[in-house]
């Protein structure tokens, strides 16, 4: 678990996402591999070794129930985290899981067993998800205030339930024929507008306590890492702050990049996959250019940031280049931190382990 | 029985990895971690050593309670299904993982996808164990909430089923570009949407994963009312039946299903039996007498003999001596309802109490050796070459095409299974002794999905 000398305020966490064939919508074009390759089970593993190998704190894997875009093939982002956990041993792995029509109970069970697979390294990107109401057979969520008070009330169920077994609840009393200690686990009992949960939990308290919650934006609450962006670098920095007055406990920013490689510039690769790499896609910070400039705009940031996360626009092209000369030189720089094994993501993002709320405030 | 009327049936096995119930002994030293990724991944490696067919887990969707309070008794505290098997495809190559997931408690959407992407990211071992619930108390950990009666259960269990179907049949086989020159990365009209609009869902799906190399996750199913093995009959493909320890019950009810199966227009080998067991292994046969009971005790233990007669008796009698008589005085007159999820829900009190303190007075039996004897569903005990006899003896005889086994221990329980009762199965030529496809469907000898063929 994490140990309090792991928790330090100057962690810079560098996170990737790693989505389908990188952020551009054609990246698919420029792979490495034909498309129907994409959903085997072969090339997900090679390419999050490939990032854990590279030292990323954590990578992200994006969804959603029904197609978005123009790659229509997708694993849930559950199925993908949890299928490389046992595999690898420092990257934190964060499914994206949309709170909007989904059961909080199924969720927060799911995200407890991603961290007992990968021994602590679950994240959970908390997203929303309103027009899939036709695909759940569920009414509508049309207003931001619902939507954004369904999300609130899925992560509050969540956090509750990975509450709902204290620590030390299997106590294996041979003597006494219990293996539970009945006191040591908790109903939750909540009840919002749109659903109730009742708890406790199936799945045990998870390794990390808490599951580590990634949210969006500069205003949201329950959240424990806010991901947040601008149109330029300041603009980024000013949504830090906003954020970090909002309350959320790590800010990081999340921004494209587009990387020169050995044989070809960033600029020249953008132009072969055409279009604007900004057309209806929602990360507005953008870097195109060499290893050494992506390394002095992180460098910069990690004054401000607690971490980034990355989006390569085709992840066969950049994230090679990222393995090879970015994340070297935030290393050798003391900015970025290789996790170790056997830490937790929470440890790597500087978060403590958190007390149970349940847990009677006595002696035992 | 003169005439063998299977020759060359071989044993099925499957591994039940059950996390909660008292079938599982937590009180010996070797017992391990119940929710510790090593002891799911020991499990699953010791059965693909073996050979097994299938790696299988139940599904929790509430801790169980007595009397208004968790029980306690038990070991409890697992993984999500389909999370826990998709972790566990990572770290294996040939044994199918097969999830227990409701329909009730879940959306067709949803489940379809998780369960396609547990097929392809294991490259086509993945099953799924159809259930329903009818109960409100689990409900209240869902959205929907709610209460299905018995009938309308099967009716969304039917629909979903459909649904799911059509779900994994919406993507024609080469609805992906072949090639990363050509115009679109999904052929244009390659993906059907599938609309429904029926009391049960109202829903317009649009899929975005393709079939795996066997076609669907193979469906499992465990019903043994009327309407569950009609629902078997027409649906599913292996059925886990309760008949895991005497012969003659287990024949009739595969008899019973072969004679659905064809009136339901489908092959009487269609489906593959499995009844749930457990097999102790002693290595002489004058300790398995011995060990069968040391396995017992440890199972039902003081406590949680007390706490099974309290169910019965509907109150709690922790304070009784469990290797004492029955309680003196009769339950109240009223029907079970005191476990939520237990086995006995549902029936009378008083009729239960009565037979129980017959079979006490007739054979002069404490109250945890009554709860022994009634609660236990045995399965095999005896030493590795009796057991090999008996099982090829059941599936040559047609009463079942193997076994899912529930080993009393683990990670360590399959670990003589494996290393001793194989061997003998192989011997007698009724166990193979490689795997010879890849995808759980060819492991179980099944034809192609029932919308594919």
């Amino acid at each position: 678990m994490a140990s309090e000398s792991a928790v330090r305020k100057s962690l810079f966490a560098v996170g990737i996402e790693l989505d389908g064939e990188g952020y551009h919508p054609r990246a698919w074009r420029r792979a490495g591999h034909e498309p129907t390759l994409l959903l085997s089970p072969r090339r997900l593993r090679a390419q999050v070794a490939a990032a854990e190998n590279a030292g990323f704190t954590f990578a992200t894997f994006d969804d959603s129930i029904a197609p978005a875009g123009e790659i229509a093939g997708r694993i849930d982002a559950i199925g993908r985290a949890s299928f490389v956990a046992a595999t690898t041993s420092t990257i934190g792995l964060v499914p994206v899981v949309a709170t909007t029509y989904g059961e909080p109970f199924h969720i927060s069970t799911q995200l407890a067993t991603l961290d007992y697979a990968s021994r602590g390294r679950a994240g959970w990107l908390a997203a929303d998800d309103p027009d899939t109401a036709r695909t759940w057979g569920a009414a509508p969520r049309v207003t931001e205030d619902d939507i954004r008070h369904e999300r609130g009330d899925a992560i509050e169920v969540a956090r509750r339930l990975w509450d709902s077994w204290e620590d030390d609840a299997v106590v294996r009393d041979y003597a006494a024929g219990k293996f539970l200690n009945r006191d040591r686990l908790h109903h939750i009992d909540f009840i919002g507008e749109t659903f109730s949960v009742k708890g406790p939990s199936i799945v045990p308290r998870p390794p990390q306590g808490q599951v580590v919650v990634f949210g969006y934006g500069t205003e949201q609450s329950g959240i424990d890492v806010a991901l947040v962006s601008g149109a330029q670098p300041s603009d980024a920095v000013a949504a830090v702050q906003r954020a970090r007055e909002s309350g959320a406990a790590r800010v990081l920013v999340d921004l494209t990049v587009a990387l020169d490689t050995p044989t070809e510039t960033a600029a020249e690769r953008l132009a072969d996959l055409g279009s604007d790499v900004t057309t209806n896609r929602p990360v507005p910070l953008h870097f195109s250019g060499s290893a050494a400039d992506l390394v002095v705009l992180l460098t910069e940031l990690s004054a401000h940031a607690d971490g980034v996360r990355l989006h390569p626009v085709v992840l066969d092209e950049d994230l090679p280049v990222l393995a090879r000369y970015v994340l070297p030189a935030l290393l050798r720089a003391g900015i970025a931190h290789r996790p170790v094994p056997g830490s937790t993501l929470r440890a790597n993002l500087g978060l403590s382990r958190p007390a149970n709320r349940y847990a009677k405030e006595l002696t035992r | 029985m003169t005439e063998v009327p299977f020759p060359d049936a071989r044993v099925h096995f499957g591994v039940f990895f059950q996390g909660v119930n008292h079938s599982t002994v937590w009180s010996d030293p070797s017992s391990g971690s119940q929710i510790d990724f090593e002891t799911f991944r020991r499990v699953a490696t010791t059965a693909e050593r073996g050979l097994f067919d299938a790696f299988f887990l139940g599904e929790g969707l509430r801790l169980r309670e007595q009397d208004g309070q968790l029980l306690d008794t038990d070991i409890a505290g697992r993984p999500d299904a389909i999370a826990q098997l998709v972790a566990l495809a990572g770290l294996t190559d040939r044994i199918g993982l097969v999830a227990t997931q409701n329909t009730t408690y879940n959306e067709p959407a949803d489940l379809a996808r998780r369960l396609s992407g547990l097929d392809l990211l294991s490259e086509g071992r993945a099953g799924w164990n159809v259930v329903t619930t009818d109960n409100a108390w689990t409900g209240e950990n869902f959205r929907r909430g709610g209460f299905l009666d018995h009938a309308h259960r099967y009716e969304r269990a039917t629909e979903f089923l459909t649904t799911a179907r059509e779900i994994w049949d919406s993507w024609s086989d080469r609805a992906i570009a072949p090639s990363r020159r050509s115009s679109s990365w999904l052929t244009p009209g390659a993906v059907r949407t599938i609309e429904r609009d029926t009391d049960h869902f109202q829903v317009a799906i649009t899929p975005t994963l393709p079939r795996s190399p066997q076609g669907h996750p193979v469906i499992f199913q465990a019903g043994v009312s009327s309407q569950g093995r009609d629902f078997a009959a027409a649906h599913a493909e292996v059925i886990f039946s309760p008949f895991g320890t005497n012969f003659e019950p287990a024949r009739e009810f595969a008899d019973d299903i072969r004679t659905r199966l064809v009136a339901a227009g489908r092959p009487a080998d269609d489906i593959r039996i499995l009844p749930g067991t457990q097999i102790v292994l002693a290595e002489r046969e004058s300790e398995v007498e011995e060990k069968k009971r040391w396995v017992l005790e440890q199972q039902i233990t003081g406590a949680t003999a007390l706490s099974l007669v309290g169910q019965v008796w509907g109150r709690d009698l922790s304070h009784l001596d469990p290797d004492g008589p029955l309680p003196a005085e009769d339950p109240e007159q009223s029907v079970i309802s005191g476990t939520r999820g237990a086995q006995r829900d549902g029936q009378d009190r008083v009729a239960i109490a009565g037979q129980w303190r017959e079979l006490a007075e007739s054979r002069g039996l404490s109250l945890r050796q009554v709860a022994i004897e009634t609660t236990a569903r045995f399965g095999f005990a005896g030493t590795p070459g009796q057991v090999a006899d008996e099982l090829t003896r059941w599936v040559r005889h047609g009463a079942s095409d193997g076994f899912n086994i529930t080993p009393y221990l683990v990670p360590t329980g399959l670990d003589d299974i494996v290393d001793w009762l194989i061997p003998e199965l192989q011997e007698r030529g009724s166990y193979p002794t490689e795997y010879t496809g890849t995808t759980l469907r060819e492991h179980l000898r099944l034809r192609p999905p029932l919308t594919r063929r």
